[in-house]
């Protein structure tokens, strides 16, 4: 159970993970000494394990396609859903591996630089191997949304009036 | 047409902070640290409860005092969060915003002769509300050396016997301050002593910093004399939707009702509904905001101090209340000059009763990078300022 002190330094950590643990003080009422170790703490037991940006592609001129991979496993004997899983991570166009419930039983999220890309390793690596029995591939047309930040209408979003009481 | 206009109204002073609106309306390019509302919206789970309700045809008038199904609803929030008891059918009013429960309240209490206690600074419709029922407005001041908390020396002072209501507003706008059970009492028992009713305005009551928030109907005695006002624009991020309460003694609600019966028929059905999806919906859509106005509060707060204010910690709210006479300014010349040298809104402390001077406000209902460009802005301006 997270303590009232770590989810406040958790939460402005999510926000913006480029404050140093100065800025960090600040906003959390913390000693820079306590956030230093907790986030060293965080870091080492893997609670924390990459500080990543989130980037709109769609704004680049660069060709980036991604893509929902379900697939239906053939059950083997000796061979569970964790160790087939692991056949998957190596792939470095796979970018998220899920257990899912439901018709199929792994989500897979691809990354590409194009739909051809794509069809050709989900053809040449993925539907032949043997403990797959089918496959569905859903491309992502448009993101309107990701890890909670808006991607479309911030530029619509209506004004507030300058002074309230 | 002036003559034709009530002497009420004609002697009712325009809102401190209309003229600044329109000043910094006026200017382009301003960051803005003047408004009284969330910047986040209302959580989605409601707004798309009013949304399917409108779909479904609900369209219609509710009862006088509001939807029963909310006024259950809101009776279960107020045991369960502010240990109260109240009876759906008889305690409780859902109003247009706070605001007009504020307003039923004093009209309700009030005729010409009688007076009113008045936190100083406060909240900017209290003197307003009372102007038109006639009463007189005596200001209670609250004092930074106190971190403007009321104390019972200063409504000892204050107090002449047609004193019949005291306004409390914990947390307070413009100061942030707020008052535990300790504060509290020494105010319960001077209103038993002087027979006052109280009109307690928590429309900020979930919005706390450092531990709970204690409701002054829950002090000892208080609970009959005390008319429990709020809302959920502060909370829920519902400042357009204009729907607030009053929880009250029957007698008290059910005079409030006849005249909101009059003027105002029911709240919109709509906001009662979206209301109604915010109780059942338990506390999860405040966290992440208080958590969010939690973390902006300590980077407004240091960022004064740091060039050189005096600033003491607001535990409410969402304000911010400097003390800026370190410049040599009024409030208001340092709101104008500031607004026109660093294109910076801040609120005069003076528009809330004359106890501001001294002090500007300061909302952190803003991004963290709004209010990191805006202390930065005021930073340049004030050390012009503490140099001379």
């Amino acid at each position: 159970m997270l303590s009232e002190e770590d989810s406040r330094l958790l939460h402005v950590l999510s926000q913006d993970c480029r404050l140093t643990p100065e800025e960090l003080s600040i906003q959390t009422g913390l000693t820079p000494d306590y956030i230093s170790k907790k986030i060293k703490q965080w870091e080492n037991d893997k609670v924390i394990l990459k500080y990543s940006p989130l980037i709109n592609y769609d704004l680049l001129e660069e060709e980036r396609v991604t893509a929902l991979i379900d697939l239906k496993l053939l059950s083997q004997r000796g061979q569970g859903y964790d160790k087939i899983a692991q056949r998957f991570l190596k792939f470095p166009q796979i970018k998220s591996v899920y257990l899912v419930s439901g018709d199929y039983d792994l989500c897979l999220i691809i990354e590409g630089k194009n739909m051809h890309e794509i069809a050709q390793f989900v053809s040449d690596k993925l539907s032949p191997l043997d403990v797959i029995e089918a496959t569905s591939t859903r491309f992502i047309m448009r993101r309107y949304k990701q890890d909670g930040v808006e991607f479309v209408g911030e530029e619509e979003r209506p004004q507030r009036l300058m002074i309230t009481p | 047409m002036k003559h034709y206009l009530s002497p009420l109204v004609l002697n009712l002073k325009p809102s401190g902070i209309r003229k600044f609106f329109d000043l910094a309306s006026s200017m382009e390019g301003v960051i803005s640290l003047g408004v009284g509302e969330p910047d986040f919206t209302t959580p989605w789970v409601m707004t798309e409860s009013a949304i399917f309700s409108l779909e479904q045809g609900q369209t219609m008038y509710t009862s006088n005092a509001g939807l029963v199904e909310l006024r259950r609803e809101l009776s279960k929030y107020m045991a369960r969060k502010q240990g109260l008891d109240y009876n759906p059918d008889n305690e409780i009013l859902i109003t247009v915003g706070a605001s007009e429960a504020v307003d039923l309240t004093m009209r309700a209490l009030l005729t010409p002769g009688d007076a009113i206690l008045i936190p100083d600074p406060s909240y900017v419709a209290y003197a307003g509300c009372a102007a038109m029922s006639g009463a007189e407005v005596h200001y209670v001041p609250l004092r930074a050396e106190h971190d403007f908390r009321l104390q019972v020396e200063d409504l000892q002072m204050a107090y002449t016997p047609n004193c019949k209501v005291l306004v409390l507003s914990f947390p307070n706008n413009p100061t942030g301050a707020i008052m535990t059970r300790e504060d509290l009492l020494p105010i319960a028992r001077f209103a038993s002593e002087k027979d006052l009713l109280i009109i307690s305005d928590e429309i900020y009551s979930d919005l706390t910093y450092q531990g709970n928030h204690t409701p002054f109907a829950n002090l000892p005695l208080m609970r009959n004399r005390t008319i429990h006002v709020s809302g959920f624009s502060k909370a829920y991020a519902m400042t357009g939707w204009r729907i607030g309460y009053a929880c009250g003694h029957p007698d008290i609600i059910e005079a409030m009702t006849r005249i909101h019966q009059y003027t105002i028929m029911c709240a919109p059905i709509m906001a009662q509904v979206a209301a109604l999806e915010g109780l059942k919906s338990g506390d999860s859509p405040k966290k992440e905001m208080i958590m969010e106005y939690d973390r902006r509060r300590r980077l407004m707060v240091h960022g004064f101090r740091e060039m050189g204010l005096s600033c003491f910690e607001p535990l409410g709210a969402f304000y911010v209340f400097p003390d800026i006479t370190v410049t040599g300014l009024r409030s208001e010349e340092f709101a104008e000059q500031l607004l026109h040298e660093e294109k910076v809104a801040v609120v005069p402390g003076t528009a809330f009763g004359p106890g501001g001077e001294g002090h500007v406000r300061c909302s952190y209902a803003y991004s963290t990078e709004q209010i990191s460009e805006a202390l930065f802005r005021i930073k340049r301006f004030v050390q012009k300022r503490i140099k001379i």
